[in-house]
């Protein structure tokens, strides 16, 4: 602070490109694992049938959701909710025990990445070759690499937003209007939308991504602590690094690392692990994948760089150690949580009635008095049969002393309809008290008596 | 099209808005870099420094960060630019949301409206018979006419039942169809001063009753009433059977519009009644209109 030589500081930075090597070995495995799970998932499940349609289907124009054997109504929107909070104590549960073992496995963005990655890596060859050809200047070898590497990532690119458009559009007609590209303009918006998101996101952004935009990064460290397991450098072993030694394997000042920086070539956000937890870091596991193959190479033990704990590193404890250390008022609190939540969904689910009325009273009139002196009320009775089946129903009203429908008590909806029926119920002279009476209208399945709801409704009699 | 009134609000508005968005680029350029007294440290800090040693780092971010801001800014003119926002400026694209409601009813008139074509086309019975036609009537009474005529169309007191085979104007289709078009006007003026005393009102109430074998209507009364009957029957004829082409109902069945006791008889010879079913024609259409009054006349007619 002392020099008096201005110096340009820059607000925004031009993004440094990252070369990632490729990491093999369990971990890199296992990552490959989840790639195929997830996208065999993803690309999959649309092509599916159920009940002669398909499967899992989010019909936004009709507003019914389609989950094999379940129909979700826009009144059911609450399981949304439910699979959000779901998800959400997951990620604390998963979090807190294994750091951001999600990040590194299973996210879109790494999954993506990985998978564009392996494409560049076909093209263009190993991260020594791209390295090389980023510094040379035009030549057709070198435009021909990317434009085929850009069609390929393209080509997946696509593939995923018809796979998208494919869970809110019954995907075999849109798979039939791809030959004559007769999409309709929001299929077209979402398809190349969704396109352009995968090939920016995978292609370019990449650890951006991550560091920039990403929502969960943000507060996934609230839900770190000591006995969260991160990838952690082990230093007290590792320092002094160095020059590898001929005959011990170690470095030549003493440390087991022999700083061969590969660890920092197959980081794919580009830090470099021994400078301890850094925010970047995904927990993806590539620089433990490749040290330990260095560590194999120099006959050294492996798990200089391992998956470990804050305490467990500082502290010098066993794998026994960590184990026990996992399960602490944090962890129990979130399995709890997330088992409450799962119980709550899964019973409402299971006792949940494929049926839905509303009765709603006409309000033009309070009631009107009929031929020997009878009270009559008029309701409209809004029927929802939000099961595939089609049913016939009996109309019951109870509540008060000689309640009787003055209408037909029966009614038959096709699977998925949604009636509003015109209902009168008519309650004898002197029954009930003047002004308002609680009653109670329900609706029965004949073939299947489990299918019964019961509404709450208002019965007036006039002065 | 404006609301503005004076101009002095639509230039404060423009002003505004310009200089927003103008401010808002100079200090995104102003901010992006700037000299600050070097450094040496191993990361850059912006110079900031308080309480005698306390400095801000500089962890910059990226630069199509930077370049975002700066497309929002030129998104945000080329917006204001086309659509409504600077002031009374209406836009190069001309939009308003009264445009597009309408354009989206033209859509609507051009998707259903074959379908209501093709039943105006048809003879009033026949669509009253067509499953898909009675459909659309159900949903179209619920919509336009149960706020009066109650879901069931049943009606109210002052607003006739329809299931019935009693008409103030008459049941036929093309009647029915009339009458949701143009509307009607239904008054019955106020007699009381024409009937003479209270005693005379009673008396023709009572007379009114016995027209339909009412168990309430007292004899007496009933024929010191006959006599006073003669200034009603102009509208509702000799024996109260009323007249369709006036809309006088008929006083010698037992539907009442407004209730049957001999009090409300009274009150309505004394104070009159003045009944009004709005037109539908212009605001629904013919076609629409059409096929709500196959609807409404199969509610009395249908052996269901």
């Amino acid at each position: 602070m002392n020099s008096p030589e201005p110096q340009v500081i820059r607000m925004y930075e031009a993004r440094q490109e990252i070369y990632p090597r490729e990491a093999r070995g369990r971990y890199a495995s296992l990552r490959w694992l989840c790639v195929w799970l997830t996208q065999l998932t993803f690309y999959g499940l649309p092509w599916l049938t159920w009940n002669g349609r398909q499967a899992v289907l989010f019909d936004l124009v009709t507003r019914k959701f389609y989950l094999f054997g379940l129909v979700l109504w826009p009144q059911d929107f609450i399981y949304l909710a439910a699979l959000l909070i779901v998800c959400a104590w997951l990620l604390f549960l998963v979090t807190a025990i294994a750091g951001r073992v999600w990040c590194g496995f299973s996210c879109p963005q790494t999954v993506y990445t990985e998978i564009f990655l392996w494409i560049e890596r076909k093209i263009e060859g190993p991260r020594s070759a791209r390295m090389a050809m980023a510094k040379q200047g035009p030549s057709l070898k070198k435009y021909s690499k990317k434009t085929a590497k850009h069609l390929a990532w393209g080509v997946v690119a696509l593939w995923t937003g018809f796979t998208f458009v494919g869970y809110f559009t019954p995907i075999k007609l849109l798979g039939a209007a791809t030959f004559t590209l007769a999409f309709g303009p929001w299929e077209w918006f979402w398809v190349l939308f969704y396109a352009l998101a995968t090939y920016g996101n995978a292609g370019w952004l990449r650890e951006q991504v991550c560091k920039y935009m990403c929502p969960y990064a943000r507060f996934q460290s609230s839900m770190f602590d000591r006995d969260t397991l991160i990838v952690t450098y082990d230093g007290k072993r590792g320092e002094p690094r160095g020059k590898v030694a001929k005959n011990t394997g170690k470095s030549i000042n003493g440390g087991s690392c022999i700083d061969c920086t590969m660890c920092v070539q197959v980081c794919p956000t580009g830090i470099d692990i021994r400078n301890g937890l850094q925010y970047e870091c995904i927990g993806c596991a590539a620089c433990v994948d490749a040290c330990d193959s260095v560590m194999d190479k120099v006959n050294q033990p492996r798990g200089l760089i391992r998956y470990s704990t804050d305490r467990a590193v500082v502290d010098g404890m066993t794998v026994h150690d960590i184990r026990r250390h996992a399960m602490r008022p944090r962890v129990l609190i979130y399995c709890a949580g997330l088992l409450l939540v799962v119980l709550a969904v899964a019973s409402s689910l299971a006792l949940r009635t494929p049926l839905k009325m509303d009765v709603i009273r006409d309000r033009g009139s309070m009631g009107r008095e009929v031929d020997g002196g009878a009270i009559e009320n008029v309701y409209r009775l809004q029927i929802m049969n939000t099961s595939e089946r089609g049913h016939r129903y009996r109309i019951a009203a109870r509540g008060l002393p000689g309640l009787a429908l003055a209408t037909a008590d029966e009614v038959t909806l096709e699977g998925t309809e949604t009636r509003a029926v015109p209902i009168r119920l008519r309650a004898p002279h002197g029954a009930g008290q003047t002004g308002s009476n609680k009653i109670t209208v329900q609706l029965t399945a004949l073939d299947d008596p489990a299918l019964t709801v019961s509404e709450t409704a208002v019965f007036i009699v006039p002065r | 099209m404006s609301d503005f009134t004076n101009n002095f609000w639509n230039l404060y508005i423009v002003v505004l808005t310009t200089l927003g968005v103008l401010g808002c680029a100079v200090l995104l350029y102003s901010q992006s870099k700037y000299k600050v007294a070097r450094h040496n440290g191993p990361v850059g800090t912006t110079g900031h420094v308080w309480d005698e040693d306390l400095t801000e780092l500089n962890t910059p971010m990226p630069r199509w960060w930077m370049w975002m801001f700066y497309l929002t800014i030129v998104f945000g003119i080329a917006y204001l630019f086309l659509y409504p926002g600077l002031g009374s400026y209406a836009g190069k694209l001309g939009w308003n949301s009264a445009k597009e409601y309408k354009a989206e009813l033209a859509r609507a008139e051009s998707e259903y409206g074959p379908l209501f074509e093709k039943y105006r086309r048809q003879d009033l019975k026949a669509v009253a018979a067509d499953a898909q036609a009675h459909a659309i009537g159900e949903r179209l009474f619920l919509t336009y006419c149960a706020q009066c005529h109650g879901s069931d169309a049943r009606g109210n007191k002052g607003f006739p039942n329809l299931t019935d085979k009693d008409w103030l104007h008459g049941g036929a289709p093309e009647t029915i169809k009339q009458t949701i078009m143009n509307g009607r006007h239904g008054v019955m003026p106020p007699m009381g001063a024409a009937l003479g005393s209270d005693k005379d009102i009673e008396n023709v109430a009572h007379y009114v009753l016995s027209l339909s074998g009412s168990a309430a209507s007292d004899p007496i009364k009933s024929v010191f009433g006959k006599s006073k009957f003669g200034a009603c029957m102009a509208c509702h004829g000799a024996g109260g059977i009323g007249n369709q082409a006036l809309g006088a109902p008929n006083l010698s069945d037992k539907t009442w519009l407004y209730g049957g006791s001999a009090e409300t008889i009274m009150e309505t010879i004394r104070k009159g009644r003045d009944n009004t079913m709005p037109a539908f024609g212009d605001f629904l259409g013919e076609s629409k209109v059409h096929v709500l009054s196959a609807y409404v006349w199969s509610l009395s007619n249908e052996s269901r």
